[in-house]
């Protein structure tokens, strides 16, 4: 997954903030944000529910466009891009992976799998290759045919590891990927991730449990809108 | 996205909703089977009404008396003085009245038609057995009557009718002849008569004159001469009266069933139409539901890279299906509720194919239509707020 673009940072966010008009009061989620994030990195955001962690995880997604600042993905400035383009680089250059894993109840492992390959109107042979490689990568391989109900949390939550692994995507993004997982399938799903990252994945994990953050190479807290980087997991203190 | 692979997943999404999809397209089903069997019946009663009409022979005339302004009746004496019109072949003046035959126990309600010898070549009938009526009966006034084959066969089975009697309405007549059968036209049964002399069924059911008069010319050539000097006399029977009468000749006729059958269409694609409409608005309906139910589904497409346009596709493509598949089931309802009619109510049921292509297009441009509204409120949802949606 490395290569030589590790002279020009993945992620830059640069003085980003957000605004909510709620009820006639501005409401700051994120108040001038700025964050670095290298190839190859592990990066763990934690900050408390309201801190504005879902917001900046909304941001560098894609999803969603800050009120204010700037915002390189791969050196593109991606903050004020129209809708189709920002579905393009989601579909590109992002792999989700989400608390509820957001799987298509309806379609199969190996289907759900395909889903970012099939928006990128990639053709069917290829497309079942690579998702079938995703897969297997997550140890699913014999699981192709089951429906997301035929599957457990763990389970489930490969196949959405899967998925945001199929298009090769530069950066892998979890919002609490583990939260909604007992303490032993979360430490499985936890391990296959440092397990990608050793591989060169990119991943920045969202979340509010300190044991999760502290297997992250780098940690970086947020509350009330504001970022507080210390230099690497050793010197945050735990929380509690 | 690419089109089949939309086509894929409106088939998965329907096939999941089974219920819900064929109630759904009920609407498209009923309005598209109705307008197909409706036009085909119509189209196939035109289509026999023309047959019939040609059948009669292209060079006929049918004068009808209406019977308005002073003087309003046309006597026999009158109607006969036809046949002596240069280029007149036949000419057959007639009453018809429904009058009830009786053959000892045996009853039939049939047309009893009064006429003269030139009503049977005129007509196309031939003898199976006996005479037809001649002009002697008419002077004399004779009781005599022709039975259809279908009224033969009601009152005396596989007997031979010729010779016995039969009572109409209570009055004894003898038959005399025997009809070979016709077979049936869109006007009925053309079997189902008896023909008594036109100046007995005067006295019978008591009425003066004739009503009607077949005029057979020579030739095409002829007919409009004749049409014009029976015009004339008629206008010099009924004076001042124009509305007293009418002279069809067969163009007018086929004009008539035309504009009969055009407006019968007319009528039958204004009900396909609404019912069409109601199908379409049924499928809104039902794809706005589906789309608010399918709101995470749509944020996680478009979190995973769906653009608006494949939201958009996947939405039309499903409510496009829908509408088709209804469509192709109305079209095969149609056909078989046309079928069944044919084969129930002896009527020609015709198909076109201009009609099936019409009535699918139709259905499709219903899907288009009303898949709009609501595949465009499915793309334009915010994926962050799709995401959120429990």
């Amino acid at each position: 997954m490395m290569d030589g673009k590790t002279d020009r940072p993945l992620v830059r966010v640069e003085q980003v903030s957000k605004e909510y008009a709620m009820g006639g009061e501005v409401l700051k989620a994120l108040n001038g944000v700025s964050l670095t994030v290298g190839y190859g990195e592990f990066v763990a955001i934690i900050g408390p529910s309201g801190s504005g962690k879902s917001t900046l995880m909304n941001i560098l997604g894609c999803l969603d466009t800050p009120t204010s600042g700037k915002y390189w993905l791969e050196g593109e400035e991606v903050s004020r891009l129209p809708e189709n383009r920002l579905a393009e680089i989601r579909n590109r250059k992002i792999g989700f992976i989400f608390q509820n894993f957001n799987l298509l109840p309806k379609l199969t492992a190996l289907e759900n799998v395909e889903l970012p390959l099939i928006y990128r109107g990639m053709k069917g042979a290829e497309r079942r290759e690579r998702a079938m490689e995703a897969l297997r990568k997550v140890g699913l391989a014999d699981r192709t045919r089951h429906r997301p109900a035929e599957l457990s949390g763990g389970q489930q939550q490969r196949v959405a590891i899967a998925r945001a692994l199929a298009g090769s995507p530069p950066v892998l993004l979890g919002d609490e990927p583990t939260g909604a997982l007992d303490s032993k399938t979360s430490g499985e799903v936890m391990e296959l991730m440092l397990e990608l990252n050793r591989e060169g994945h990119t991943i920045i994990l969202i979340t509010h449990n300190m044991d999760v953050a502290d297997q992250a190479k780098r940690i970086v807290r947020i509350a009330d809108g504001v970022l507080d980087e210390g230099g690497g997991a050793a010197c945050i203190s735990p929380r509690d | 996205m690419h089109f089949a692979q939309g086509l894929k997943m409106a088939f998965k999404s329907i096939r999941s909703n089974k219920l819900r999809s064929i109630l759904t397209m009920l609407g498209v089903i009923i309005g598209v089977g109705s307008v197909i069997a409706l036009v085909g019946i119509g189209q196939g009663t035109s289509k026999q009404i023309e047959e019939q009409v040609q059948s009669l022979g292209t060079n006929l005339l049918t004068v009808n008396i209406l019977g308005r302004g002073v003087t309003s009746t046309l006597a026999y004496e009158e109607a006969v003085q036809f046949a002596g019109i240069e280029g007149v072949e036949y000419a057959a003046p007639y009453n018809s009245n429904n009058a009830t035959l009786k053959y000892g126990t045996a009853g039939a309600g049939v047309n009893v038609i009064g006429t003269n010898a030139d009503y049977f070549p005129l007509r196309g009938y031939e003898l199976a057995a006996g005479r037809f009526i001649t002009q002697i009966d008419l002077d004399f006034h004779q009781k005599v009557a022709v039975l259809g084959s279908a009224t033969a066969e009601e009152l005396f089975g596989s007997e031979n009718p010729v010779g016995e009697y039969v009572r109409i309405n209570g009055v004894r007549y003898k038959v005399v002849g025997l009809l070979a059968e016709k077979g049936s036209s869109a006007l009925g049964s053309n079997d189902e008569l008896a023909v008594i002399p036109l100046t007995t069924a005067e006295r019978m059911f008591r009425s003066k004159g004739v009503r009607s008069v077949y005029i057979q010319a020579e030739s095409m050539d002829a007919l409009d001469a004749v049409q014009a000097e029976v015009e004339a006399r008629l206008a010099k029977i009924f004076r001042n009266g124009d509305d007293a009468y009418r002279v069809f000749n067969q163009a007018d006729m086929l004009e008539t069933a035309a504009s009969v059958s055009g407006t019968l269409s007319l009528a039958l694609g204004g009900i396909a139409g609404i019912s069409l409409l109601v199908g379409g608005i049924g499928i809104m309906n039902i794809m706005l539901v589906s789309v608010t139910e399918r709101t995470r589904e749509i944020g996680i497409r478009k979190a995973i890279g769906a653009k608006k346009r494949d939201i958009l596709m996947q939405f039309l493509i499903e409510s496009v299906t829908i509408s088709a598949l209804g469509g192709l089931l109305g079209v095969g309802l149609g056909l078989a509720a046309g079928r069944a009619v044919s084969s129930l109510v002896k009527i020609d049921v015709v198909h076109s194919a201009d009609m099936i292509a019409l009535s699918m297009g139709f259905s499709i441009l219903i899907g288009v239509v009303f898949g709009m509204y609501p595949a465009n409120k499915a793309a334009n949802l915010k994926p962050i707020d799709a995401l959120r949606f429990e």
